[in-house]
């Protein structure tokens, strides 16, 4: 469903870590750039476990997840967090992928229920506008 | 923004030259402002047909670049030739640490290996080794980095990922199977549990009988990079600067060729730090880890020799070059001035460097290959000690054979064919080059007296400093790129409609982690339980009681105990770190 972000509230937006994987300066830059672009923005921190990002993005009751892992364990962590979500009833929150994804496990990431996958290149305003466009309303 | 930056850009030079120069000028320089200043209006003529292609002219990281610099500038910076360059090989280094530069002996080439297990990282070290690889460099596995075992849950998908996964003493006795320690020098990048895996290495070297004063290589032991910047952190602060201490104190005493910390300004820079604030923040650092040793009662030319400097090498070729001469000069003036080092090796800044990872495309990966040329002959040219070529695929994955190759060809073409490592400091002397080293030290320096009054790095990593000056940097450079103000080949100019990525990577499975499992499960099995328990109460009995952990350490990692272990103990004594989720 689109919005259209001069008549709804602002797009809640959790910006999670998953894993051990340090490299947060894409995520940094990304939490901010969507700031900026007028979103509610909830930074994890460092080094969240599935649960750990789950628990926040139900609690924060988020429209939007971007997680940013650039470790080569998205195939592990992912699939984690969209079986935590769906165990806790976050079935509608858009999921964003960015960061270190070869081209080849992009399909399995998106049949399991991500919905986008950002790689090395993408602009801040592409993921921007992704989430204008796509974001579900929240009442 | 853009018409601001114009303004003030506009009359540096001329300006600088009425208000700062020396009171005295001499008549060839005088002459030399005259006929500059001619020259300049035939310039602004020439410029009628010919506009610039842009309203300002930077380095990468925002210096002020300008079109032509005379003598005159020099003169106007204060630059003195024999007390800010001298002679390579002498006080103050600006042109180099060795007398004879390269034609003695060529950089160390050291490639960074590592991936899956130890016994496919052996064979990776093995293939380079055999290709005229002069050193090795070791990468390891983020749960290896953050004290965890391949079998804990924390690191599940992790291991063999980034690096080599190493849980106990039998893996590192894998990962050197066959190559004499004696007779390589090996580099480790570990930080917070370094401590540990130094421990391993040297066990592994005495279990081949190599003798200590034999025992060559770095331990990257840099933790207080990893607050600011690389993120793989375990213990907070303080206790963690005093495992780094542990470490220089033992190696100074029993492993005199040791690089005891390779103090890293590569990851400084990789988070989004500027060229300034990569050598400030590193040469700080190292200020700390001083600091640290003489509190501990440590003389300044016992340690201060073994400790080795690490940075990144941008795709800027004169910024990056300014910077590896101002690094060495700073640091010598430093080490000289205040802390009073004698010894000509404490004064000395020796450096590893690697091409910058972040300067690296998905698009059109071929063309990495040429920034990495470049990025690497400005290395050289900067004269590095040692010198790791980035492969093409590692914004992709980790790098395929084939790709290491190319990389490490890279340096031979440029040590063999090239013609530069004939010629000591080759650009020492150009008025330009001399100028951005000059301002680069400036700027270095401004920020480094910051740091002195907040009360040292240690303080200002506290209150976070460093971490939101490179997070504001990172932000800048963002949106200089999605304004084109920077440009990057493929990313966001000379575009190509790719369908499909063209090269082959290298993917590592989950047998890995399966293999690494199962192997762990085997030594838990088969270790005597008695010995490794006892040799982790005294790690424990020895931190709470503030000694030096080096010796208890050894004695747990010969007695199987492992990487978690060992962490693990020690969380409760020193408590574990957190970072707010601030951006």
């Amino acid at each position: 469903m689109a919005n259209d972000s001069a008549t709804l509230q602002k797009i809640r937006v959790l910006v999670a870590k998953p894993g051990l994987d340090g490299h947060d300066r894409g995520a940094k830059v990304i939490a901010r750039a969507l700031r900026d672009a007028g979103f509610e923005v909830i930074y994890t921190g460092l080094h969240q476990t599935p649960e750990m990002i789950v628990n926040a993005a139900v609690q924060e009751d988020v429209q939007v997840i971007g997680l940013s892992i650039l470790s080569g364990a998205h195939n592990a962590l992912v699939p984690e967090i969209i079986a935590g979500l769906k165990k806790d009833g976050l079935t509608d929150a858009l999921l964003l992928v960015g960061g270190i994804i070869p081209d080849e496990d992009i399909p399995g990431l998106k049949a399991q229920g991500v919905h986008m996958v950002f790689t090395p290149g993408a602009s801040l305003q592409e993921v921007v506008d992704y989430i204008r466009t796509h974001a579900p309303a929240r009442a | 923004m853009r018409v601001q930056e114009k303004k003030k850009q506009k009359k540096p030079a001329g300006k600088k030259l009425r208000n700062s120069g020396p009171s005295k000028v001499s008549p060839s320089i005088k002459k030399i402002r005259e006929a500059k200043a001619h020259w300049e209006k035939r310039l602004t003529q020439s410029e009628t047909s010919a506009p610039p292609r842009s309203v300002k002219f930077t380095t990468l990281s925002d210096m002020d670049v300008p079109l032509l610099s005379t003598p005159a500038d020099l003169e106007a910076e204060g630059f003195d030739y024999l007390k800010d360059s001298g002679f390579p090989g002498e006080y103050p280094y600006t042109r180099g640490v060795q007398r004879n530069m390269f034609r003695g002996k060529l950089w160390t080439m050291r490639q960074f290996a590592g991936f899956a297990s130890a016994e496919d990282t052996n064979k990776r070290f093995k293939l380079l080794l055999a290709n005229g690889q002069t050193g090795l460099s070791t990468a390891f596995d983020m749960p290896t980095l953050m004290g965890y075992d391949a079998d804990s849950p924390r690191g599940k998908g992790e291991v063999g990922k980034c690096g080599v996964s190493v849980s106990s003493i039998l893996d590192m006795e894998s990962l050197f199977q066959g190559i004499p320690l004696g007779e390589v020098t090996t580099s480790m990048t570990i930080n917070a549990p370094a401590i540990v895996l130094l421990a391993m290495y040297f066990a592994v070297a005495e279990a081949q009988g190599v003798p200590k004063a034999k025992v060559r290589g770095t331990l990257q032991n840099d933790i207080l990079k990893e607050y600011i910047a690389q993120k793989e952190w375990i213990y907070p602060v303080i206790p963690a600067v005093g495992l780094v201490t542990d470490t220089i104190e033992y190696c100074t005493r029993h492993y005199p060729n040791w690089n005891t910390v390779s103090i890293s300004g590569y990851h400084i820079r990789e988070a989004g730090a500027t060229a300034v604030q990569e050598l400030a923040f590193t040469l700080a650092d190292g200020l700390a880890y001083i600091d640290s040793c003489l509190a501990r009662g440590l003389k300044i030319d016992e340690f201060a020799p073994r400790l080795s400097f690490f940075f990144d090498v941008h795709n800027d070729f004169f910024e990056e070059i300014a910077k590896f001469r101002a690094a060495r000069r700073i640091w010598a003036r430093l080490m000289r001035e205040r802390y009073q080092a004698k010894d000509p090796k404490s004064w000395m800044l020796r450096t590893h460097a690697q091409t910058a990872g972040v300067s690296l495309t998905a698009q059109q990966p071929y063309n990495n290959i040429v920034r990495v040329t470049v990025q690497a002959l400005a290395a050289i040219l900067g004269g590095t000690n040692s010198l790791h070529t980035n492969s093409m695929d590692e914004t992709l994955a980790l790098p395929t054979d084939e790709a290491v190759m190319i990389a490490l060809r890279t340096q031979q073409i440029i040590a063999e064919e090239s013609g530069v490592a004939h010629v000591a400091d080759p650009f020492g002397g150009s008025y330009f080059i001399e100028l951005l080293t000059s301002r680069v030290e400036k700027a270095a320096l401004q920020y480094i007296h910051r740091i002195d009054e907040m009360g040292g790095m240690i303080k200002a990593i506290e209150k976070g400093f460093p971490q939101a000056e490179i997070a504001n940097s990172a932000y800048h450079f963002q949106r200089q790129l999605e304004t084109k103000e920077k440009v990057m080949v493929g990313v966001n100019k000379f575009q190509m409609k790719e369908n499909k990525r063209s090269l082959n990577t290298l993917y590592i499975d989950r047998t890995v982690e399966q293999n690494q499992i199962q192997k762990l499960a085997q030594l838990r099995r088969s270790r005597p339980s008695e010995a490794h328990q006892n040799a982790l109460r005294n790690v424990k009995e020895s931190a709470t009681a503030g000694q030096n952990l080096m010796e208890p350490i050894l004695s747990a990692v010969k007695a199987h105990a492992t990487l978690q272990e060992i962490c693990d103990t020690l969380r409760p004594v020193f408590g574990e770190y957190r970072e707010s989720g601030s951006f």
